[in-house]
């Protein structure tokens, strides 16, 4: 039933399952990455097992798989219904499917191998570079050529920051990874020293900024409204934030080299635009958080909507705490330490992760005509996921500060107190307590997962009506 | 070096972060027209998906205030310090400068210290129970990656706690190789020698401390490393400290003392590099880490 008047939720579920499937995996090696931390003798001397083969593998499949099947599913819904058209050209969608599991697929075979073009969260070398690019030309395809065909004359704020996404990305996936290739597996980058670690975090601070940011506010100013049936707070604020935030986040990659050879003027600015930033973020938190007003006893009753409330508070918590760390005082004490890691999965975890988990819970239901099978599953789930996240910053706030107190510590004759092998030995009760939370987290998944299949096993994939636009 | 190459990217960097600064104020100031506070919100008269729909409450006081600080701080901070292109800012701070500022303090603080030590003979150093601690806590932040939080040293990495020198033992030798570094350097005979003659050389060297088994591959390795090997090693195999050429008789193996470590030695030939630490400590730490490394094979009582 392809037909005009219908939308192709196909290629929507396809992307929301494989979500749930590629967080799992992803969210497995990472539990396993914490514990080789702990108790290194499970790296078992295999060298595709090594902590610093699956690292890498995490990182890719929480940030591009997870994430990135969330944005493709939840983008792809998003734009069909708030323009009230079918999404642009079947086909191209359908590429974008297949060839992202293909990069997928890539990356986890490659990078055990050892296959590596050693930039963090751009790992994956040319050939699965291109691909991306291929991808990521056909999503901006498929995801613009639908805005333009739509019924409705204004273009709604989710579809801004999904546009601001899909730009930006392929404008730093092209820049950061540009290289000469001299073999089938092995490139070296365009750019040398300091010139490379700027471009690097230029684009890896940005990944975070539009990918992780951008693109998952989108799924909340479509979401949330839509679960608490309530409008969305302040248009005024999301335009300020908006801009504000697709301008600032640029600047900020700097404030990852602070104290290094990078110039004294770019370590500057990328501070003050990382503080500036601040406001745009919170502007975010505002009008997400704020959309329940009038509704807040929803909260309550409704474990969705205890999820993206949640996740919203969480990405208000570290939109301020990055701020912080970027001022350079702050970041003397932070830089090189597990701060920086429970920062990221405050972020990684209680925003990202929770949002897309309220938006599949959403989603997945009604892709398949069907109601969830259990609401109560949905409520453990989701006090599961928040013990294991508090578990997990926790431990490496205190083991991070502790590290960065100890690193700095001086004796009275302008020696060292620690060497740096006791500071490890002094983090190893935190590397069990993050490795527990990790794995409370991961098993939250599961639950997900038993809950989803028991809501669409034998179910048929639903077909929806394109309505006629309101006017 | 100039941060640029040319004037014009220095203004371009300017006119970025001003443009930038510049148009979030006047954001904020358009936005913050229309309805007030306290109003009861209207919506923008926009329906998408059934029943999307937006408000459009004023940007809260609080929060617009937060941004307006965080954009006159940045002002501020820009008009001190770098980072408005090429100008260096009021205050004419440096990282560069700021560095050279806390290593001169610290000279001042600790500097004394370590004078009053550097008079002093390293052999006596050695029994300062406090000098000796001072120069375990800079061993095990500056050696240890090499030698071992023990000094125990690892396969290429001499152990320091044992009374086998390689360059000798006297207090001015071990302060010399801190100060200006050591290099090792055997060549590898594997071309000269081939797979059969690496074989009879490792079984000699082996018998030097009545380890070798196979007494013809011996025979025959002796002649070869009188011919070749004398030069450093010596004709008794002793060694030779002028050279840091190793004692390959007292069984203790610098790369190893298996049959296969040795005959890779032999093969391959090696390259020991301890790093010169004269410009990098300064030689009155070098006197407090040489009199602690002294002070680890004083501990044992020497050998019969």
């Amino acid at each position: 039933m392809a037909t005009q008047d219908t939308y192709n939720y196909t290629v929507v579920r396809q992307f929301a399952i494989m979500t749930v499937i590629w967080g799992i995996v992803g969210m497995l090696v990472g539990v396993l990455i914490a514990a080789q931390m702990a108790w290194p003798v499970l790296n078992f001397d295999i060298p595709w097992l090594t902590f610093s083969r699956l690292r890498p593998l995490h990182t890719n499949a929480v940030i591009f798989a997870f994430g990135g099947c969330a944005l493709f599913a939840t983008s792809y819904y998003v734009v069909q219904r708030t323009c009230h058209v079918r999404l642009f050209c079947d086909k191209l969608a359908a590429f974008t499917f297949w060839g992202w599991q293909a990069v997928i697929v890539s990356a986890a075979v490659t990078l055990p191998l050892g296959i590596t073009s050693s930039k963090e969260y751009a790992e994956l070398e040319w050939p699965i570079d291109v691909l991306i690019t291929l991808v990521w030309v056909a999503y901006a395809v498929v995801f613009f050529g639908t805005l333009v065909k739509r019924k409705v004359a204004h273009i709604y704020v989710a579809n801004w920051f999904y546009g601001a996404f899909i730009l930006t990305i392929a404008v730093l996936h092209l820049f950061n990874s540009a290289a000469l290739p001299v073999s089938l597996w092995k490139s070296y980058s365009a750019y040398a020293g300091v010139q490379d670690a700027m471009v690097q975090w230029w684009y890896g601070h940005n990944a975070v900024g539009f990918f992780l940011t951008a693109g998952f506010l989108g799924i909340m100013y479509y979401f949330i409204p839509k679960q608490a049936e309530r409008p969305v707070y302040s248009y005024r604020l999301s335009v300020v934030h908006f801009w504000a935030l697709a301008f600032t986040y640029i600047w900020a990659g700097p404030h990852h080299l602070h104290y290094t050879a990078l110039p004294d003027w770019a370590q500057s600015l990328g501070m003050v635009f990382s503080l500036i930033l601040l406001a745009p973020s919170w502007g975010g938190m505002i009008n997400g958080i704020m959309t329940l007003s009038g509704a807040w006893e929803k909260l309550r009753t409704d474990p969705i909507l205890k999820f993206l409330i949640v996740s919203v508070s969480f990405y208000g918590m570290s939109t301020f705490e990055g701020p912080m760390m970027s001022i350079k005082t702050v970041n003397a004490l932070s830089h090189y330490t597990d701060w920086t890691i429970g920062h990221v999965h405050s972020g990684a975890l209680g925003w990202v992760a929770m949002v897309s988990i309220g938006a599949m819970y959403y989603l997945i239901p009604r892709l398949f005509g069907r109601k969830i099978h259990s609401v109560k599953l949905i409520e453990t789930h989701f006090w599961v996921a928040t013990i294991g996240i508090v578990l997990y910053i926790t431990s490496m706030w205190i083991s991070g500060v502790m590290q960065g107190l100890m690193w700095r510590a001086v004796n009275p004759d302008g020696t060292l107190t620690y060497s740096f092998v006791e500071s490890v030995q002094a983090m190893h009760p935190y590397y069990i307590v993050r490795f527990l939370g990790g794995a409370v987290f991961l098993s939250g998944m599961l639950v997900m997962a038993y809950n989803l299949w028991k809501t669409i096993a034998g179910a048929r994939p639903a077909v929806a009506a394109i309505p006629a636009p309101a006017h | 070096m100039a941060d640029f190459t040319s004037e014009f990217w220095s203004w371009f960097i300017i006119a970025g972060a001003a443009l930038g600064i510049v148009s979030m104020f006047a954001l904020n100031r358009w936005m913050s027209g229309g309805p007030k506070e306290g109003g009861k919100p209207k919506t923008m008269g926009h329906v998408w998906d059934e029943d999307l729909q937006e408000l459009n409450n004023p940007l809260p006081r609080w929060w617009l205030n937060m941004f307006y600080i965080t954009l006159v701080f940045g002002i501020g901070y820009l008009a001190l310090y770098p980072g408005l292109g090429s100008f260096a800012g009021l205050l004419k701070w440096s990282e560069v400068g700021e560095y050279n500022k806390e290593v001169e303090a610290a000279d001042k603080k600790y500097g004394p210290l370590y004078e009053k030590y550097l008079q002093e003979d390293l052999r006596a150093l050695a029994g300062n129970r406090e000098a000796v601690k001072t120069g375990e806590r800079l061993f095990v932040n500056y050696c240890t990656t090499c030698h071992g939080s023990d000094a125990g040293g690892g396969p290429g990495f001499p152990n320091l706690r044992d009374r086998d020198w390689l360059y000798g033992g006297d207090p001015q030798t071990v302060k010399a190789s801190i100060m200006n570094g050591r290099i090792g350097v055997m060549p590898g005979w594997g071309a000269a020698l081939g797979q059969e003659g690496v074989f009879n050389v490792a079984e000699y060297v082996l018998s030097l401390s009545g380890r070798g088994t196979n007494v013809n591959a011996a025979a025959s390795g002796r002649e070869k490393f009188q011919q070749l090997c004398v030069a450093c090693h010596g004709a008794d195999g002793k060694g030779n400290p002028a050279l840091g050429a190793p004692n390959l008789t007292d069984g203790i193996w610098l790369y190893g003392g298996s049959q296969r470590a040795v005959m890779e030695s032999i093969e391959k030939g090696r390259q020991g590099r301890m790093p010169a630490h004269r410009d990098f400590l300064g030689e009155a730490k070098v006197h407090l880490l040489a009199a602690y490394v002294l002070s680890l094979s004083a501990e044992k009582s020497p050998k019969p």
